[in-house]
């Protein structure tokens, strides 16, 4: 089988390794340092308020954890769908999926109000709030995860990473479903209350996870003079394609749902028309660049790695506009406590609530993003994560092209 | 290779102690001046040793259970106990909780919400806090 | 590597397995005590609501405002909490203060009718701030009033997402004037506490206390449970409506003339 003489290596790091490595500490100290200004003067520096109380640590932390369930997408097709061509690209799949796990939730605790107070998070739960069980679901993700990386790794266990991978396939939807009920479960904010939004995150973490792999795996070979055949980058580019069309036709439905209710004209008018910077990132950001362009880009025929590429970080770029738009767009739109009134108060009752993004918080969100590459990086080095040669004598050698 | 164990034995034990000593001299050791001669609601090795279990079951009671007029009371101890100069326990090391919390070391939480001064309260139809 | 069992294989199986069972009988010594102080606690709760001591669930604390009553431009009941709270506008934005209690200025878009009401946190029966919150510190206490204890809050603002009122705030800097009966602090949410340090006392809330004082008496506290109360007089005769009752949550708080 061609897959026993596959090799997997450690990369080099000479060329630009360090460089990049101390670009990414960079990046992580411009998130410490915006964390501790936050922390020691309190919320008051930020964009945030009592209006718009999640902001861009929220946006950049949330697409982090759902790219994060959807970048072990690569591995779940070989251990959990038996498609084996898929198993040397596994390791970094996993990896990955820890990495940005781990940047997200960073930043999502560190702009906790009280984020001295991680201990009483850990130990006193409601149990009918989502936070509370996701405590334990993405515990429990690092720890299946990693289980399923070890024995992915440890070449003696590796009879055991089938059962892994179906686990951690099985945890890792429940957890993207709880992700997407934090807010399928707010019943107040007409933006929300809907059931379709779990499986909408799940279907969303299939683009973004597998876009950010595509370009994680791409540099990662570049980089160490890997080379990365046609046929595996055609077969990821396919199911990338499917996934971003499958994003399109949920929010498709979900915005065709709310139109469809009288009482949610407002919010819909909102943030398919005239809601400003929301709804130029939802046409712009979301549609046009997050799904119309990566779907041309994939499926038009002679589709080149360049291409491919573009569609992946056209993909991240969307990803990121969905996220402002669902958690900034829904908080704009003000609470309907009095239907047919038009509503004035001192607290802002009745009104569009606007939101202006702090550097300070935004460092917060980029630092996520440099905690995610440096494991990434530095794990490349470390751990023999990718495979030597994915070109496509090595994958397949019977293949005709 | 037990002479190798010993030795980084050592070495972790001489690089924990000797930040152990680096404080020493620099904080000044604590000190209780009694504003109000009298009582406590327990006798001070007793206060020492359970104040803070004192505070953290009393503190679910009230605000909980709804239990008012307990013994234990955050804002009994502080009519007590701030410092007449000025009228806190927070300011100085020499006021009364900041001077042994300082001391050891140990970050007072309560203040982030409760108000450390004496005489502030809204209401005038209450004598709050009185012991 | 042989498969026969060396007497010294045979004792590290004996000392792993007693470590084993120490460690989980230690463990579970460890959690007993507290189990057992949890059940303490617990039994010594029901004994003393019943003496009246503690909150009780005989009661339900609520508040009827009648909106005829409730004048256009008028704030006691705003200056009274912020008085009583010790609740100072913010350094920052006007949007980062913290605000318990709004005038809601209300007309009717299609007749041009014009409604002025006080809203505040709705106490209601089934919260969602109560659901949401992952520590446990938005609760409802036994007599109805909803609070946020602060020795648990995170300040993960989920509670803010799902009140359907806009009645939390979120303290956005450090506060150094608080009314030591009303702790208050940065990274923490707060809300209207309907006075639960007034109510404990025999009082009113310092809103309906002001508002009575005034010329409006628009606003009326009591106990919804006691029949013989004016509240539930009043309910149980004039047409009230809770805001977003379609929600089904059962606040606390009744308007009239809505």
């Amino acid at each position: 089988m061609a897959n026993t003489a596959i090799t997997f290596r450690a990369i080099d790091g000479k060329g630009g390794f360090y460089g990049l490595l101390a670009a990414c500490g960079a990046l992580l100290l411009l998130g410490a340092y915006g964390y501790f200004q936050m922390e020691h003067h309190g919320h008051i520096i930020t964009g945030m308020d009592n209006q718009i109380v999640w902001g861009m640590p929220h946006v950049i932390a949330l697409f982090l954890i759902v790219a994060a369930s959807g970048a072990l997408n690569v591995a779940s097709t070989a251990s959990v769908f038996g498609k084996s061509i898929y198993k040397p690209l596994a390791p970094l799949s996993a990896l990955l999926s820890l990495a940005l796990m781990g940047g997200g939730l960073a930043v999502l605790m560190l702009d906790l109000g009280r984020s001295d107070r991680m201990i009483v998070a850990a130990t006193h739960f409601n149990f009918k709030s989502m936070f509370a069980l996701n405590v334990f679901l993405y515990t429990g993700f690092f720890t299946i995860v990693g289980a399923y990386l070890w024995l992915m790794l440890e070449r003696r266990m590796n009879r055991w990473s089938q059962a892994a991978g179906v686990a951690a396939f099985i945890w890792r939807l429940t957890l993207t479903t709880g992700t997407g009920s934090v807010f399928g479960f707010l019943v107040a904010r007409e933006a929300y209350q809907s059931a379709l939004l779990a499986p909408m995150f799940i279907v969303l973490s299939f683009a973004y996870g597998t876009a950010l792999y595509l370009l994680t795996l791409a540099a990662a070979c570049a980089a160490d003079g890997r080379p990365l055949g046609d046929i595996i980058l055609n077969k990821l580019k396919n199911l990338l394609a499917t996934f971003v069309a499958a994003s399109l036709y949920f929010v498709t439905v979900f915005h065709l749902t709310n139109l469809y209710f009288t009482r949610n004209h407002g919010v819909e008018q909102f943030i398919l028309l005239d809601g400003g910077i929301i709804t130029g990132l939802f046409w712009l950001g979301q549609i046009a660049i997050g799904y119309v362009l990566p779907l041309v880009l994939l499926l038009a025929p002679g589709a080149t790695l360049g291409r491919i590429l573009t569609a992946c970080v056209a993909i991240v770029i969307g990803g990121l506009s969905q996220m402002y738009v669902t958690i900034i767009g829904g908080q704009a739109w003000p609470l309907d406590l009095f239907p047919g009134y038009a509503a004035k108060s001192s607290f802002f009752d009745g009104e569009i609530h606007s939101y202006a993004p702090s550097l300070v918080e935004t460092f917060l969100g980029l630092g996520g993003f440099a905690i995610a590459a440096i494991i990434v990086i530095i794990a490349l080095k470390v751990l023999r994560l990718l495979p030597e040669k994915l070109d496509n004598a090595t994958l397949d050698p019977h293949h005709s092209k | 290779m037990p002479r190798r164990l010993l030795q980084l034995l050592l070495l972790l034990l001489a690089a924990v102690a000797l930040p152990v000593h680096a404080g020493e001299g620099h904080v000044p050791k604590p000190v209780l001046t009694i504003e109000h001669p009298g009582q406590c609601i327990a006798p001070p090795e007793v206060m020492r040793r359970t104040h803070m279990d004192m505070l953290k079951h009393q503190r679910d009671k009230t605000l909980r259970l709804g239990e008012r007029g307990a013994k234990i009371s955050l804002n009994g101890c502080i009519e007590c106990h701030a410092s007449r100069k000025t009228g806190s326990v927070l300011g100085s090391n020499e006021n009364f909780c900041q001077s042994c919390h300082a001391y050891v070391a140990v970050k007072l939480d309560c203040f982030e919400c409760h108000q450390p001064k004496t005489g502030m309260l809204k209401s005038a139809a209450t004598a709050g806090g009185q012991p | 590597m042989s498969e026969q069992q060396t007497p010294d294989a045979g004792r590290r199986d004996f000392l792993g397995a007693t470590a084993a069972a120490t460690a989980a009988g230690l463990g579970f010594v460890a959690l007993a005590p507290g189990m057992q102080l949890i059940k303490f606690a617990e039994a010594n709760a029901s004994t003393n609501a019943a003496t009246g001591q503690f909150a009780s669930s005989k009661v339900r604390w609520g508040m009827l405002i009648d909106t005829t009553r409730c004048a256009t431009g008028c704030t006691d009941c705003v200056t009274a909490c912020a008085t009583e709270n010790a609740i100072q506008p913010g350094s920052g934005r006007p949007g980062q203060s913290s605000q318990w209690i709004r005038k809601i200025e209300l007309k009717e878009q299609k007749t041009g009718r014009e409604i002025s009401l006080p809203m505040m946190c709705q106490h209601c029966a089934e919260p969602p701030c109560v659901d949401v919150c992952p520590t446990g510190a938005s609760f409802k206490r036994a007599d109805g009033i909803v609070l946020v204890d602060r020795h648990s809050c995170i300040g993960c603002r989920y509670c803010m997402m799902a009140c359907p009122y806009k009645a939390r705030s979120f303290v956005h800097e450090p506060l150094t004037q608080q009314n030591p009966e009303v702790p208050r602090g940065k990274g923490c949410v707060e809300s209207c506490t309907l006075c639960v340090h007034r109510v404990d006392k025999g009082e009113q809330p310092a809103c309906v206390e002001a508002c009575s004082k005034g010329e409006h008496t628009a606003m009326l506290f009591g106990d919804l449970n006691n029949p013989d109360s004016e509240i539930a007089k009043r309910i149980a005769t004039t047409a009230t409506s809770q805001v977003r009752a379609d929600l089904r949550l059962d606040p606390g708080v009744r308007f009239q003339g809505i």
